[in-house]
């Protein structure tokens, strides 16, 4: 117990000097450079003790859970026993894998779908482009983007192949769809892609990449590991901006069979 | 005497929410494909409360001190107050925000611990400590620059993806010449920062900028500074990785 509580404190003492450059830029310009007294004080200051015992609470059930629930499906997914191959084959076929880009697919569609910030998106797309892009079709194609996106990742992690020609091959595609996409959508489009890698999804993600390079016979979790959310994030603005270009055409359309 | 409309109560189930679709895809997994027996439940379900839990705190936090100040100071700037004012706190807000960001602090240390089991730093708590917050200081720095960058960009009028590009080209020439084991953590670190706290803030400050200058569209001119965030933290921790 007396351990525990030594640990706890140690954390928040951590997390003290992790929220003090947001609190000092806040309170610094408000009080020397807008030259106001802070607005509700004692509301503002417990606030500030809720995010820190919020992100003590958060960053020690992500040890407990999160990480190792990643890492868990990682190694579950990936056992010769349930692949059912040859426990001492030392050549990766990637379609024996299969099930793991189901399953990456699934997370990365899943959390989009429901994320909340990706909903104010979503309502702000359709207001820009004059009610030509409905919220339900941007969100199901900002999760069908993510969802590819991961499972591409993992493909990725399973085959080894480098990340970099992924990546930059997806920056041409967003530089091609930039060039004959509406002007008005291209800002929000590109801010999409951070939306959707929350506070929740990066952890498990980053475990389950982590895991899948791990257990991979040739692959190394300091090489392969990380990526997955490079995809996430990127999957969305093209996503996104398809979304937009199509929603584009067909209002233009419809628009000139009227006249 | 607890009420329904309680705020707390009401962040307590969206965070449920939030957590949701993730606990529902690894349970269907779990009783559909993998028919395996689970180590740790309890540990699993005791650090899942602590994650529900920490959520909603933080988010409760967040909205009654840091998102009100923030976003009427971000507006405020916006609408006058010099410009060197203004860059100065469109730096330190992007530099705080991406401090701050819990992920970034858990996805930190995962990736010291990595980097010191696979050899590449020294296998100690104090290397660990080190490399975890000089990777964190890295992301902030590059936030923070980026952040000062797509203000610029506000003032001036450009167009959204210029910067954008400009970032695309550095992290394609960039790349071939980084240290391998660098690469897959710095294309994470720009999605990672980009998070809970640093999104809506930097939003409000874009807005708030293209409302207040004439001739600026927010709709259209007040996105992009979040891109931008998330792609000058690849250039710089490959950076940071080619120096140590």
């Amino acid at each position: 117990m007396i351990e525990w509580l030594v640990h706890f404190a140690l954390k928040l003492l951590q997390t003290c000097r992790d929220i003090l450059p947001i609190a000092a830029t806040i309170i610094g310009f408000q009080l020397f450079v807008i030259r106001r007294p802070l607005p509700h004080l004692k509301k503002t200051l417990v606030g500030f003790l809720y995010v820190l015992l919020g992100i003590v609470f958060f960053l020690e059930g992500l040890d407990m859970a999160l990480f190792p629930l990643g890492s868990l499906m990682a190694s579950q997914l990936t056992t010769p026993e349930f692949l059912g191959i040859n426990p001492l084959a030392q050549t990766v076929i990637w379609q024996t894998y299969i099930w793991v880009y189901v399953f990456a697919a699934s997370i990365g569609f899943a959390t989009a779908l429901a994320e909340p910030a990706l909903l104010a998106v979503a309502l702000k797309a359709e207001e820009i482009s004059g009610g030509a892009i409905r919220p339900w079709g941007l969100r199901i194609a900002v999760a069908i983007g993510v969802g590819f996106g991961l499972a591409l990742g993992t493909f990725r992690i399973v085959t080894g192949t480098g990340l970099y020609y992924f990546i930059v091959g997806g920056y041409v595609i967003v530089m091609i769809q930039t060039l004959f996409a509406p002007k008005m959508i291209i800002g929000l489009a590109y801010d999409s892609g951070g939306v959707t890698t929350s506070m929740v999804t990066v952890p498990l993600v980053t475990a389950l990449g982590l895991g899948l390079a791990q257990a991979i016979p040739g692959r190394n979790p300091v090489l392969d590991g990380f990526g997955l959310i490079a995809f996430a994030s990127l999957f969305p603005i093209i996503a996104v901006l398809g979304y937009a270009q199509i929603a584009h055409w067909l209002n233009k359309r419809n628009l000139s069979s009227k006249h | 005497m607890l009420k329904l409309n309680n705020p707390f109560i009401k962040q307590l189930v969206s965070s449920f929410l939030n957590l949701a679709p993730i606990l529902a895809v690894v349970l269907i997994f779990q009783v559909l494909v993998i028919r395996q027996s689970i180590p740790d439940v309890i540990n699993l379900i005791v650090g899942t409360l602590f994650v529900i839990l920490g959520l909603t705190l933080f988010i409760q936090g967040l909205e009654q001190s840091l998102f009100p100040l923030g976003e009427s100071m971000a507006y405020s700037f916006a609408r006058k107050g010099s410009l060197l004012w203004l860059l100065a706190f469109a730096f330190c807000l992007g530099f705080g925000t991406a401090v701050a960001e819990p992920a970034l602090i858990a996805v930190a240390e995962k990736a010291a611990n990595i980097a010191s089991t696979g050899n590449i730093i020294e296998q100690t708590q104090t290397a660990r400590d080190s490399y975890a917050l000089g990777l964190r200081i890295t992301v902030a720095l590059s936030v923070g620059f980026a952040i000062l960058i797509g203000v610029f960009r506000i003032i001036r009028g450009w167009p959204v993806y210029y910067p954008v590009f400009c970032a695309y080209g550095c992290v394609a020439l960039m790349t071939p010449f980084a240290p391998a084991e660098i690469i897959g953590i710095a294309y994470d670190a720009g999605g990672i920062a980009t998070s809970t706290i640093t999104v809506p803030l930097v939003t409000a400050l874009g807005v708030g900028l293209a409302t207040a200058i004439k001739g600026r569209n927010p709709m259209t001119d007040g996105f992009g500074l979040v891109v931008f965030a998330s792609l000058t933290p690849m250039v710089f921790v490959m950076a940071y990785g080619m120096l140590i």
